[in-house]
């Protein structure tokens, strides 16, 4: 059990029979009168002052959420209203979602936080009414005339202290915003709050660690050249010994016709490393021209969970090296909110990128017109292509050992709208596919609760909690179905899905798609095959070469 | 309930105030002819205003909430209306809030039951309530078409023909004035009943509430029960249309109550939440085609940022490059 998780028969008794809104038998209090309460689990570890110092951001100082005093900056009421103002007059997203909002309550049980949690202020409405009731305060003659009228209310710490707490329990999922009659995203408000907590230097380490490393090494785990190379050609080596089947990924190779970008977790974490495999098999099944690059080593962008600008600089890099190398297009991993990025804002923050050509599949000569512009294509509509075309040798059966679901990541469903690709790579390498309720897939799929930075072991409280619908889901076809793999096309997902899965419903394993395409590529030259990428037993191989014998 | 008491006496006391000041002070020109003006000025120029402020704002991304299928390879089915790949489709998706609350539809109930185990339901109370209510509303606004005009164009009988089909009054009860009636009860009981609910409102969540049930019970009232004279308050309209400033006699006291609950809630208008009517036009989760990959959108404050170049980068880690055998740009 992980350090900061709730004791499991706690959690459960508190989710079946505590009072809550979602019982609609919760006290009648006022949505502001709980003061936040910060305890072990429920808040990440501030940024270091050496990291904050190294990547320019303001206040670096050592302090943590459990201290009275969280020696804010002088003047930083000043620097929130001005921050305020200023994001208002560039994000118009920003200022129409303040001003639209009926609180109707058509999100307030839409939020995996909320479920989990059962904590008022993670209602969807209620975490944007903590930006708006400052907001509102504008306009201070009305308020004094009609107090109350409006909810607005003073900028004090207790104010800060909620927007730290609860712009923290939301992953930007955009969940709610499919169910919202106006598209109100609180994913859009969550951005503005941190990027104003970020002002007067309320962080988490978690999210500005990562952001420090990128810049400096390339990937948020800030490894550096040397050791990226290393760690491929080891799981290379796995893959020879293995299969016998030699792989050669090159590293920062000019010339290539694609550039490949991965979340650095596929390289470094278990089990995204068995993902990379998979990467590694198909490029090699297929002869693609790639190369990976040390420098551009990250698909992943915890920038985007800071600021805008810096969610350009890191992001940059891509096509920065995709020039530099002379590649033709980039063709980029599995990951959720690196795809938000690249598809909704890379071409906008650092394009055009002129330098490159629309993407053409070398194998299928199928242009993705679809990726005209930003010159990037997501590794699903690849091997989906390929599958279509017949060009990939695949035997499903090799992951019959396997019963398998499939957790559409957020920022994938409902930032970038790819439901179909994965499903049908998935239904081609595997026999044993069953769908979650309909609620909780595709549009309406549920977070891992630990997106946007958050997915830090501190956290692991809340983590668990954000998280128990999505395993609510799991549970239901683990039970209906036997399912024993849940796959996922996120690097975080696999991260964080595999801790959320031994807690709530162990038995059920984590994978990334293109494992699953791994162990069912027939390769050329191949050693006879009884175990998976990681070396569990396949269903099935022994006897069937006894029966042909 | 302590929330609702505040917008419910501030009603109370607006539909009080023309009452005593016309029946008692002879106010009748004031709450006839120019608070009418004053509202109809301070509503187009506010609206304008807060449509135009907003507007000022730029959309820096193109961030539409894609609830299907993207536009991909040729032979996967896009959803156009939930992932418009062009403009047409994402007017449509648009239109599909504006007139049938698209997304409410999709609306569910979630429900916590042993085990812990979560169950969503279907739930379209909102959604029907919501529709009936704006269609209600909007059918009630163009039957009142006929007192500002003298000859009462086709369209506007063919509404009351329709409205008035059940034909079980005199004059004929017209279904949107009970269908009003009802959604609009029901959106405030269910503030008061859904614990959720009641727990985001306030007070300016009621207070509009509070205001369109005055202005249809007054109006109710007076077509119903006690009548005032219609063909004055026509009268007085047409003044109005043509800037002619003079009030016809006889009008009942009553009628300046629902005039001036109607000139409240133009007025209230373009400050308060009821602006979602021009906002959820502009919506960018809604309104924006999902092609961000395949045609550039442009952010006008695109921020110049200096990153670290690839330069930097070798200049630090150049020696252990060398030794990992990577290729370097200066040896």
């Amino acid at each position: 059990m992980p350090k900061f998780a709730p004791k499991q028969s706690e959690l459960k008794k508190e989710l079946e029979e505590k009072p809550s809104l979602l019982k609609g038998n919760y006290p009648d209090e006022e949505l502001f009168d709980t003061p936040v309460e910060f305890r072990d689990g429920n808040w990440c570890y501030p940024a270091k002052p050496e990291i904050v110092e190294e990547i320019g951001f303001p206040n670096p100082r050592k302090w943590a959420p459990t201290d009275d005093d969280w020696k804010l900056p002088e003047g930083w009421e000043k620097t929130i209203k001005d921050g305020m103002k200023d994001r208002l007059e560039r994000f118009r997203p920003f200022k129409l979602f303040l001003d639209t909002c009926v609180r109707c309550g058509a999100c307030a049980d839409k939020c995996h936080f909320f479920l989990g949690t059962g904590d008022p202020k993670n209602m969807p409405v209620a975490r944007a009414e903590l930006i708006r009731s400052v907001y509102r305060n504008d306009f201070p003659l009305a308020e004094k005339i009609l107090t109350g009228f409006a909810g607005a209310r003073k900028l004090t710490p207790e104010v800060i202290k909620e927007w730290h707490m609860y712009f923290h329990q939301c992953t930007e999922c955009r969940r709610c915003s499919v169910f919202c009659p106006f598209g109100i995203d609180t994913a859009e408000i969550t951005m503005m709050g941190r990027e104003l907590l970020n002002l007067i230097g309320v962080n988490n380490n978690w999210i500005l660690g990562p952001v420090a490393n990128c810049n400096r090494t390339g990937n948020h785990l800030g490894i550096e050249p040397h050791t990226f190379v290393q760690n491929v050609e080891s799981l290379a080596e796995d893959i020879e010994d293995l299969t016998g089947v030699a792989v050669n990924p090159t590293f920062n190779r000019k010339g290539a016709e694609v550039l490949f970008i991965t979340p650095s977790g596929d390289v470094f974490a278990d089990p995204g490393v068995y993902t990379m495999m998979g990467y590694l098999l198909l490029f090699e099944h297929i002869g693609l021209d790639y190369t990976i690059s040390t420098y551009a080593s990250e698909g992943g962008n915890f920038g985007f969970f800071t600021s805008n600008e810096m969610a350009k600089k890191l992001n940059a890099k891509m096509y920065h090296e995709a020039e530099r190398l002379g590649v033709k297009w980039i063709l980029g991993g599995e990951c959720g909110h690196m795809w938000r990025v690249v598809h909704q804002y890379m071409d906008t923050m650092n394009g055009p990128a002129d330098f490159l050509e629309v993407p053409v599949s070398p194998i299928t000569g199928t242009k993705f017109s679809n990726a005209a512009s930003t010159k990037m294509v997501h590794i699903a509509e690849f091997t989906a292509d390929l599958i279509r075309h017949e060009k990939l040798k695949l035997d499903p059966k090799r992951n019959d050992h396997l019963t398998t679901t499939f957790h559409d990541s957020c920022n994938v469903a409902r930032g970038m709208g790819m439901f179909e690709e994965p499903r049908y790579i998935l239904n081609n390498v595997c026999n044993t596919f069953h769908e979650m309720p309909e609620n909780t897939i595709r549009e309406q799929t549920f977070c891992c609760g630990s997106g946007s930075g958050i997915n830090t072991e501190e956290y692991m409280d809340i983590r668990l909690r954000g998280g128990f619908p999505r395993a609510n889901a799991v549970r239901h076809v683990q039970e209906t179905h036997d399912v024993n793999s849940l796959v996922c096309i996120c690097a975080i997902d696999r991260a964080t899905l595999t801790p959320l899965m031994n807690y709530w419903n162990p038995g059920v394993s984590v994978y990334g798609l293109h494992e699953l395409v791994g162990n069912a590529l027939v390769m050329e030259g191949e050693n006879k095959r009884t175990e998976d990428l990681r070396e569990d037993p396949m269903a099935g191989f022994e006897d069937e070469e006894e029966n042909e014998d | 309930m302590k929330k609702a008491v505040m917008p419910f006496a501030i009603v109370v006391l607006l539909a009080l105030v023309p009452y005593v000041a016309v029946e008692f002070a002879g106010l009748g020109f004031v709450f006839g002819v120019i608070v009418p003006y004053l509202a109809i000025a301070v509503f187009l120029i506010g609206f304008t205003y807060r449509i135009i402020d907003w507007a000022k704002s730029p959309v820096p991304f193109r961030i539409p909430t894609t609830c299907g299928q993207e536009k991909s390879l040729d032979w996967i089915r896009p959803n156009r209306l939930e992932s418009p790949s062009n403009f047409f489709e994402a007017v449509a998706r648009v239109f599909s809030e504006v007139l049938f609350f698209r997304s409410l539809f999709r609306n569910t109930k979630a429900e916590m039951h042993d085990g812990p185990k979560l169950a969503y339901g279907s739930s379209k109370w909102l959604w029907i309530a919501g529709l009936a209510f704006h269609w209600s509303m909007l059918v009630v606004v163009l039957r009142h078409y006929r007192f500002f005009i003298e000859k009462v164009p086709g369209f506007v009988t063919l509404l009351e023909d329709f409205d008035g089909i059940l034909d079980v009054t005199l004059p004929a009860l017209y279904l949107t004035d009970v269908l009003l009636l009802g959604a609009v009860t029901f959106l405030v009981l269910r503030r008061f009943r859904d614990v959720k609910v009641r727990l985001i409102s306030i007070p300016a969540d009621y207070f509009p509430l509070f205001l369109l049930l005055g202005i249809a019970v007054v109006g109710v009232l007076m077509r119903y029960i006690v009548k005032v004279d219609v063909m004055s308050v026509k009268d007085l309209m047409i003044n109005l249309v043509h800037f002619n400033l003079t009030l016809p006699e006889g009008i009942g006291a009553l009628f300046y109550v629902h005039l001036f609950l109607v000139c409240v809630f133009a007025m209230y208008f373009p400050f308060s939440k009821l602006m979602h009517m021009g906002g959820v036009f502009m919506s960018p989760t809604r309104n924006l085609v999902n092609n961000s990959r395949r045609k550039r959108h442009v952010n006008p404050w695109n921020p110049d940022i200096r990153i670290r170049t690839y330069a930097e980068y070798e200049d630090e880690f150049r020696e252990k490059m060398n030794k990992a055998n990577l290729p370097v740009e200066k040896k």
